[in-house]
């Protein structure tokens, strides 16, 4: 198990060696999927992608927070949420390498 | 949005690459993800959001249908947390 933190470098160089574009045209195309999963969500829909997982909107109602430092009550506007679901297969191969 | 979606709007995008590359990049996206949680690693998509591994403990679970005990054993499990870009994007303040 090592522990490293992947970028978007990253991903891009395994577009680069896997397809063989350019790396800027790799680069530029793993925006593109980031820009239209994001659009995607933005405008309230649920974005699936088998295999990897499931990205849902989520509505949360105003509520009453509490400053923890001070205890002072603060009140929480409602918002969206982004909640990620991983598929069997994601949590399967997590749960299987991190084994030790 | 599904996956066939997505590879679609890229493809329409780029009319010089093949559908099947199109196929290829996005699906090549998507395993390298995977394939760094599976490692133990992070991948940290800024705007965007991070994908980690998080560690549950080992507990003692219930059947929930006998009541029984059973010892559920420590494990590692997938995690997002969403951008703050994104996350003001969600609610109209970017």
């Amino acid at each position: 198990m090592t522990n490293k933190t992947l970028t978007r470098m990253d991903l891009s160089e395994a577009v680069f060696r896997e397809v063989g574009l350019s790396r800027n045209e790799s680069a530029q195309l793993v925006e593109e999927v980031l820009q239209y999963m994001a659009d995607a969500l933005v405008a309230g829909e649920q974005v699936k992608i088998s295999s990897f997982g499931t990205f849902t909107v989520r509505q949360k109602g105003a509520r009453i927070g509490r400053n923890p430092k001070t205890g002072e009550e603060v009140p929480i506007s409602p918002r969206r949420v982004l909640s990620f679901r991983p598929s069997h297969l994601m949590k399967d191969r997590v749960a299987a390498r991190n084994k030790r | 949005m599904i996956r066939s979606e997505l590879i679609q709007k890229i493809a329409d995008d780029n009319p010089h690459l093949y559908q099947r590359d199109v196929e290829r990049i996005v699906n090549t996206i998507f395993e390298e993800i995977i394939e760094a949680l599976a490692n133990g690693n992070r991948v940290e998509l800024r705007g965007f959001g991070a994908f980690s591994v998080k560690k549950r403990e080992a507990r003692i679970g219930r059947n929930p249908r006998t009541g029984e005990a059973v010892h559920v054993e420590e494990k590692y499990v997938p995690f997002f947390k969403t951008g703050k870009l994104l996350r003001d994007r969600l609610n109209g303040k970017a």
